[in-house]
């Protein structure tokens, strides 16, 4: 089956000398939710700025489903939606015109385009608004004004690139519920860049991890999870006696006179932290973990100095 | 060629000058009625004539090139840098309309800001002199053709341009010196040999002797080489701004 992408030994090193990216390789699955992470300053925008035409490489092969972007741009570029980190509309045009335009530059008629943008407009919750600047939008408004415009040409991959930055968490629950449905009933290749590792971590099935211009880690969701070798968790009582004590397979750390933490290792299962609190008489209001898990192996990778393994 | 895209560029482009026409079309009627007032009416009625004209009659040719060259400039390189700089211009740069298409959609745009403007201007002359046309085609290639050329230099400096001070540069310091040197107010031929020699390195002074020979049957040059010169200026700034698109100079990191 053809790749939604695929980038091989993609380079970028930028006139002033940084070399953003240093040679990697990653290939999307058609019908994917990717998962496209790393620390700021990484590499992520400057890759997505290659696939996008944003940004000229300095070596290596981009492909989208199967159109090189050195030989077949046009095609590469058809396929291809994008939805920016940063703001790139004009502030003074209206939300329709936006999206109008935007059809046009792919050719779309007017009338066709009119036909595609009420019901994206009305998913999104910008119909009422079309007419209005952009400049008069709330900043959730904006991202949704930049997710219908990278869609009016129906694109069979979509990337997004931190889309729910800065918006509160029930617009944001609303925007996973789109992407989720965009990628399920539409079949839309998704690729996701997020800082919000729980976004990632419910949305996508696959995911790579940059740092420092590398790829640090790429792999499935699952398998990449299956790695974590230990969990952290905080632990609420009704109350910790004086001198905490050992809980036999365990380490335990007490945060205040009611909370403790516990490092559970895997395989180790949370039921025997229970039943050695039992023992000394200490009763568990409420259980959570201290991060989400690719939030901890996310940090692992990104602090370890090559970028490598994570167990 | 996308059509539907190029349609889109220029709409986009006249809605823009649209929207804010008490900056783009009211100001050039202003300053032209002043000009006509103060240069035609109180000033030039005591020039006397020029080149057997009116100094009044004289002048109108040049002042609505002049206003044509301004406005078609000045409209794609504050289009196209206001593009750059509120990065809306990415929008076009992931699609896959092609930089000929992103040229001629600009360059449309400005071309059509300047033609209107330039009518605007006419009509306004029309109240001050009777206004005569010699050779009508001329008239209408050589607006169509010297805007164009601007047009498209618009284009140029705007993909240079890194701050809004760099869009104003070249307007002040080379275009609007050469505009008034290049014949709008005076006839070459009241110049001394050298100064002629001079004057005609001016591109300018080309396009307002073809423009004026259009209304007039008069100029201080030959018709045919005017053609010659604005095409070869075309063909090469062309040539440049695409070759400034493709590589994606200004635009692409």
């Amino acid at each position: 089956m053809t790749k939604a992408l695929s980038i091989k030994d993609l380079c970028k090193t930028y006139d002033n000398g940084t070399q953003a990216l240093k040679g990697i390789s990653l290939e999307v699955e058609e019908g994917d939710f990717f998962a496209l992470l790393g620390p700021n300053g990484a590499g992520k925008s400057t890759a997505i700025g290659v696939i996008s035409s944003l940004v000229n490489k300095s070596a290596g092969k981009v492909e989208v489903f199967g159109h090189d972007i050195d030989t077949d741009l046009t095609n590469a570029k058809k396929q291809l939606g994008l939805v920016p980190q940063e703001f790139n509309f004009n502030m003074f045009e209206g939300v329709e015109q936006i999206i109008l335009q935007q059809a046009g530059y792919y050719g779309i008629s007017r009338k066709e385009a009119k036909k595609r943008a009420q019901p994206l407009l009305e998913q999104l919750g910008l119909w009422d608004k079309r007419d209005a600047q952009s400049r008069e939008l709330s900043g959730g408004m904006k991202r949704r004004l930049m997710i219908a415009r990278g869609l009016i040409h129906e694109p069979r991959l979509l990337i997004l690139d931190e889309p729910t930055a800065g918006v509160d968490i029930e617009l944001r629950r609303s925007m996973w519920d789109f992407m989720e449905n965009l990628n399920k009933e539409k079949k839309t290749t998704i690729v996701l860049t997020t800082h919000y590792l729980e976004e990632a971590e419910s949305l996508c099935r696959n995911i790579a991890i940059i740092n420092h211009g590398e790829i640090a880690e790429n792999t499935s969701m699952k398998g990449l999870l299956a790695k974590l070798d230990m969990e952290t968790f905080v632990l609420d009582t009704t109350g910790l006696p004086t001198q905490m004590p050992e809980l036999n397979g365990y380490d335990v750390r007490v945060r205040d006179e009611t909370t403790i933490e516990v490092d559970v290792h895997k395989g180790a299962g949370v039921n025997g932290v229970f039943q050695e609190l039992s023992k000394h008489d200490i009763t568990v209001l409420s259980m959570r973990n201290k991060a989400n898990r690719l939030e901890e192996l996310f940090v692992r990778l990104v602090e370890s100095p090559k970028g490598g393994s994570v167990a | 060629m996308n059509l539907v895209a190029f349609q889109t560029i220029v709409v986009k482009e006249i809605m823009r000058w649209t929207r804010i026409w008490s900056q783009t079309l009211l100001p050039p009627a202003i300053t032209m009625t002043l000009y006509f007032v103060i240069f035609g009416n109180l000033i030039g009625s005591r020039v006397g004539e020029m080149d057997g004209f009116d100094y009044m009659e004289y002048i109108v040719p040049g002042l609505i090139m002049m206003s044509v060259i301004t406005n078609s400039y000045g409209n794609v390189v504050s289009s196209f840098f206001s593009s750059k700089y509120q990065r809306s211009i990415e929008e076009m740069m992931v699609s896959p309309v092609s930089n000929w298409v992103i040229l001629a959609g600009y360059v449309g745009g400005g071309v059509l800001r300047g033609l209107l403007t330039g009518l605007i201007v006419t009509i306004i002359a029309s109240f001050f002199v009777d206004l005569q046309i010699h050779n009508i085609w001329v008239v209408f290639s050589v607006v169509f053709l010297t805007s164009v050329l601007f047009a498209i230099g618009g284009l140029i400096n705007a993909v240079f341009a890194k701050k809004f001070d760099d869009v104003a540069i070249v307007p002040t310091f080379i275009l609007t010196p050469l505009t008034y040197l290049g014949g709008v107010f005076y006839s070459i031929s009241l110049l001394p040999e050298f100064w002629q020699g001079v004057s005609k390195l001016n591109p300018i002074i080309y396009m307002v002797n073809a423009f004026r020979y259009g209304f007039l049957g008069s100029s201080d040059i030959q018709i045919g080489v005017a053609f010659a010169i604005i095409l070869v200026f075309i063909a090469l700034l062309t040539s440049f701004a695409i070759y400034l698109l493709n590589r994606g100079i200004g635009l692409r990191a």
